[in-house]
């Protein structure tokens, strides 16, 4: 497709990732087949319907496919000067949601729009996308100093601050994408070795000043003891019983209200259970042809700014399936971490959606030689 | 707008790097967990979606030997509890403690623990059963399940033996046929959900439960009940510690009756078979209980006294070293060594054959029968006749004979074993012994183990026994019979004699070690017809009050025994002379 040039515009033949979008329709069908045969028991059970969460996820599917569709047509330098402003309204949305969010598992990370339901952090991330993108291709040279590369993490604290008090996981995520895009601009390394050792300190003194987080720890390293690593635990039952090609579409034992939330941030448990390792490794592999994708987008970008946009979604995506799957097969401590595309959240596919028609905006803007 | 640069590019590539090495440890993680770490984790999520219910076998029945039920089963039910469906714990909690008489404390540790199925009681009664399946609690099952019921309590108890919770055999002869008995357990094997509901379709596995098969045994439930009245009788009358009888065929070791007063309830084999307002603490009356399921006709040996004069003849006439004619002088004592050995007729016997010798029970024949005899031949014969190897009856917990070392034996030791003192058996033994020599010289095993019945009344297996011949001349067994014949007919054990039946047999009276407590046991073996003996009986009062003599206590017991069985068992009188006997 790259090597043939187009008949009409022969000087800028506009390129599109179609491998990229072939991925992302295949995951969000796979995601959707999972999230069927994951949420159908629970559903069935609480809702007397057993499409309940499937039919939720089409419909914010269904949103998110039309605003990928409408931003990927969209000159992405267009959303420049909108970058303060999404910063400024995701810190109010994220501010609100702490006074007047709706309650579920005990946390308030919803706002409620009438029949709809919205979750400010999903908006928050790419809000910072697009804030730190503008940010940092206006002054790309001043990213050698350390000093800069600390600006832009203080400029950061304000969303942060509401975000880690609702919602710990995305700030974290937050601030990866934030490391990864100063890791990008700046032509240096000893900054980020120096960053990365004051993250572990920062992140160690962090888990031991609060007792729930030192629990987590315990449960991560003695699930099988301990009195709460009932869901580990379950995860671990549901991973280990699928076995080389699992039991087969449909037949998780383990989705049937013994996996806690499984449709949610365990869902990748009960792929292993049903599909087993052969297409638990599929999935990651799926994961990693996309993430190449947006390396090569990045790579090619017309400018900076498209480079950095790209970078963020692509730290974004790879650090929520690191972490999802880390979580679910208790190779860290448990902390709730979605996986991108096929846990059930509408607000989470939808914005993610749209985020991917950024990225595809960024590919249209590859100019191909030839 | 700024380019992007190469050094951009590069490090766009060292997070791509990056992202795909930890996604390799990812993998590799799930390698481990799903390969190498499948089985576990698989087993253990199997057992926590597998409900296994089990489906109760009925133990095998026990029946006598005309078919009378002894040991059978009645229905009874289990309690569990299913923690993911019960709705209203309190109300469980409740109705559990008073149903069941448990404490709460019980009750609330069973209801909120989470497992897929919990047990709560077993053994509940049926009517309780069924009220608790009235209140119609959600989460909570009531299953049925058999437990063993002895119809007529405490008859043949320390025989037949009872079973534990589990249905297995605790003592007696469910323990030794337990493996006949037991049947196989069913289950049902489903997968539920979280929930604890069953899942459709998912192929419930059913094991059909197999039924124990069914024992019959040599005892007769009537010669049992004649024997019982007249042990408890006599144990009343003389006030007795206890008394033990057996009855058995001397030709071919079934043992028809074996009673041992006090007896205890086989229904409640747990609660003790005496009066008391003593408290006791858990291990003392653990071992009251031990005591109380202890068959003494085989769990304990003690000295024969003088009923083991019949060994001694046997050895004696076997060897040759004695004629029924050879003339013997009892002065009242023997003097062996340095010692004075008594008889027990202290005014002594005076002139006497050996026939009067066995008739008048004189110790000081018999010594002098047996120092004739030697410590080496004596020895033999014990061997010989079987008594220093244990009988191998089907019950547990044989005792073995308490005999001197051979080299041990001097003149002392062999004068005093000659009448049955300073070593000891178990009663069995005794009856195992003097039948192999009253009944042509076949050494038998004694049992009550018969056949072995699946449900459907097909027999499955008949047991044999271990018989061995010639441990005495066909002769000397003869000239036996006709020597305890006239015990019986002219001698020391007149008072066993009835009218019309030949019967033979030998009185004792041993004292209790210490001899100091002056406490004695009083036992009588008979056996009839006496020319060809079809039922032997042996009689042992352990410390009865006033009279102690067995020809006096014991003797009567066994007639009474016998007046009723023997025409049970068709043994018909005969037209022969026994006038002598009753008047002496």
């Amino acid at each position: 497709m790259r090597n043939k040039p187009a008949k009409r515009q022969e000087r800028t033949n506009r390129y599109f990732d179609y491998t990229l979008l072939f991925i992302i329709i295949f995951l969000v069908c796979f995601g959707l087949v999972m999230l069927y045969s994951t949420s159908a028991y629970k559903a069935q059970a609480e809702y007397g319907d057993g499409t309940y969460f499937l039919k939720k996820q089409v419909f914010a599917t269904v949103l998110g496919f039309s605003a990928m569709f409408i931003i990927s047509r969209i000159d992405y330098h267009f959303w420049m000067r909108f970058a303060g402003l999404a910063y400024i309204v995701a810190f109010g949305l994220c501010v609100v949601v702490i006074f007047k969010g709706a309650e579920s598992h005990g946390q308030s990370r919803w706002i409620k729009l009438g029949p709809l339901s919205f979750q400010p952090s999903e908006f928050a991330k790419i809000a910072v996308i697009l804030f730190l993108a503008t940010m940092i291709s206006k002054m790309p040279k001043k990213m050698a100093k350390f000093k800069n590369i600390i600006r832009v993490f203080v400029t950061l604290v304000p969303i942060l601050v509401p975000v880690a008090y609702t919602n710990l996981s995305t700030a974290v995520i937050i601030a990866g994408i934030a490391i990864a895009l100063t890791f990008v601009a700046s032509p240096k390394y000893k900054h980020f070795v120096a960053l990365a050792a004051f993250a572990i300190a920062g992140g160690s003194l962090f888990i031991m000043t609060a007792g729930y987080r030192a629990e987590r720890i315990e449960i991560w390293l003695n699930p099988e003891e301990h009195e709460k690593g009932f869901q580990t635990m379950q995860g671990l039952y549901a991973i280990g019983s699928g076995g080389f090609f699992g039991k087969g579409l449909g037949e998780s034992m383990q989705k049937l209200g013994f996996v806690p939330e499984a449709q949610n941030d365990m869902i990748f448990s009960i792929i292993c259970e049903e599909l087993g390792l052969f297409g638990a490794i599929c999935v990651i592999l799926l994961f990693l042809l996309m993430i190449w994708r947006f390396m090569v987008i990045a790579n090619n970008a017309p400018d900076l700014f498209g480079a950095l946009l790209v970078v963020g979604i692509m730290a974004h995506i790879a650090i929520q399936v690191i972490l999802n799957i880390a979580v679910v097969t208790n190779s860290m401590p448990n902390t709730g971490i979605t996986l991108p595309l096929i846990s059930y959240g509408g607000t989470s596919v939808s914005f993610l959606l749209a985020e991917l028609g950024l990225a595809f905006s960024v590919s249209r803007g590859i100019k191909l030689e030839g | 707008m700024y380019r992007n640069k190469t050094p951009n590019r590069k490090k766009i590539m060292i997070i791509f790097v990056v992202i795909c090495l930890v996604s390799l440890l990812l993998m590799g993680r799930l390698v481990y967990l799903m390969i190498f770490r499948s089985e576990y984790y698989g087993q253990k999520a199997e057992n926590l979606h597998e409900r296994e219910r089990d489906i109760k076998a009925a133990r095998g029945k026990i029946y006598d030997a005309n078919g009378v039920l002894l040991a059978s089963n009645r229905t009874v039910c289990m309690v569990s509890v299913i923690h993911s469906q019960i709705e209203e714990p309190e109300r469980v909690i409740e109705v559990l403690t008073k149903e069941l008489e448990i404490s709460e404390e019980t009750a609330r540790k069973r209801v909120e623990k989470v497992s897929s199925i919990e047990r709560v009681k077993t053994n509940v009664p049926k009517e309780t059963g069924d009220r608790i399946r009235e209140y119609g609690l959600a989460g909570v099952k009531v299953d049925e399940d058999y437990k063993r019921y002895y119809p007529y309590d405490s008859l043949a108890s320390k025989v037949l033996g009872f079973t534990g919770g589990d249905n297995q055999g605790i003592v007696g002869l469910e323990v030794i046929y337990d493996q006949y008995l037991q049947g196989t357990n069913g289950k049902i094997l489903t997968l539920t959900d979280a929930k604890g509901v069953e899942i459709e379709n998912a192929g419930e596995t059913r094991l059909e439960p197999v039924d124990g098969n069914n024992l019959t045994i040599s005892l007769d439930y009537n010669i049992q009940m004649y024997a019982q009245q007249a042990a408890l009788k006599v144990m009343q009358e003389k006030q007795a510690d206890s008394v033990s009888l057996i009855v058995m065929n001397p030709q071919n070791g079934e043992i028809m009756a074996m009673v041992n007063v006090p007896e205890f309830n086989l229904n409640s084999p747990y609660e003790l078979n005496f009066e008391t307002t003593e408290e006791y603490d858990s291990e003392e009356k653990q071992n009251l209980l031990n005591q109380m399921w202890r068959n003494p006709c085989l769990n304990d040996t003690y000295e024969p006294g003088s009923t083991f004069k019949i060994i001694t003849a046997s050895a004696a006439l076997e060897e040759g070293v004695v004629k029924l004619t050879d003339n013997f002088s009892c002065p009242g004592y023997k003097i062996v060594e340095d010692r004075k050995i008594r008889c027990h007729k202290t005014a002594g016997h005076g002139a006497e054959t050996f026939v009067d010798g066995i008739k008048n029970s004189c110790n000081p024949v018999f010594i002098e029968v047996g120092l004739r005899l030697g410590a080496d031949k004596f020895y033999d014969y014990f061997k010989q006749f079987g008594l220093l190897s244990k009988t191998n009856i089907d019950l547990p917990g044989e005792a073995a004979t308490i005999m001197h070392a051979k080299e041990n034996i001097g003149q002392v030791e062999l004068a005093t074993i000659s009448f049955g003192q300073s070593f000891q058996i178990t009663p069995i033994q005794l009856a195992t012994t003097v039948s192999s020599l009253i009944n042509g010289g076949t050494r038998v095993t004694p049992h009550f183990g018969v056949e072995v019945k699946n449900p459907e009344g097909k027999v499955v297996e008949t047991f044999a026994y271990e018989q061995k011949e010639g441990t005495v001349s066909k002769e000397t067994s003869a000239t036996l019979r006709g020597l305890l014949e006239k015990v019986v007919s002219e001698g020391s054990g007149n008072k066993a004699s009835i009218a019309g039946f030949s019967i033979g047999g030998k009185t004792a009276t041993s004292q209790t070690l210490p001899r100091s407590d002056h406490k004695y046991i009083s036992s009588f073996l008979g056996f009839s017809p006496a020319d060809d003996p079809q039922v032997l009986a042996l009689v042992v009062i352990r410390n009865p009050q006033g009279v102690y003599y067995g020809g006096t206590i014991a003797a009567p017991v066994v007639k009474s025994v016998f007046e009723n069985i023997l025409p049970y068992l068709g043994i018909e009188r005969g037209e022969f002379e026994e006038d002598n006997g009753e008047e002496q």
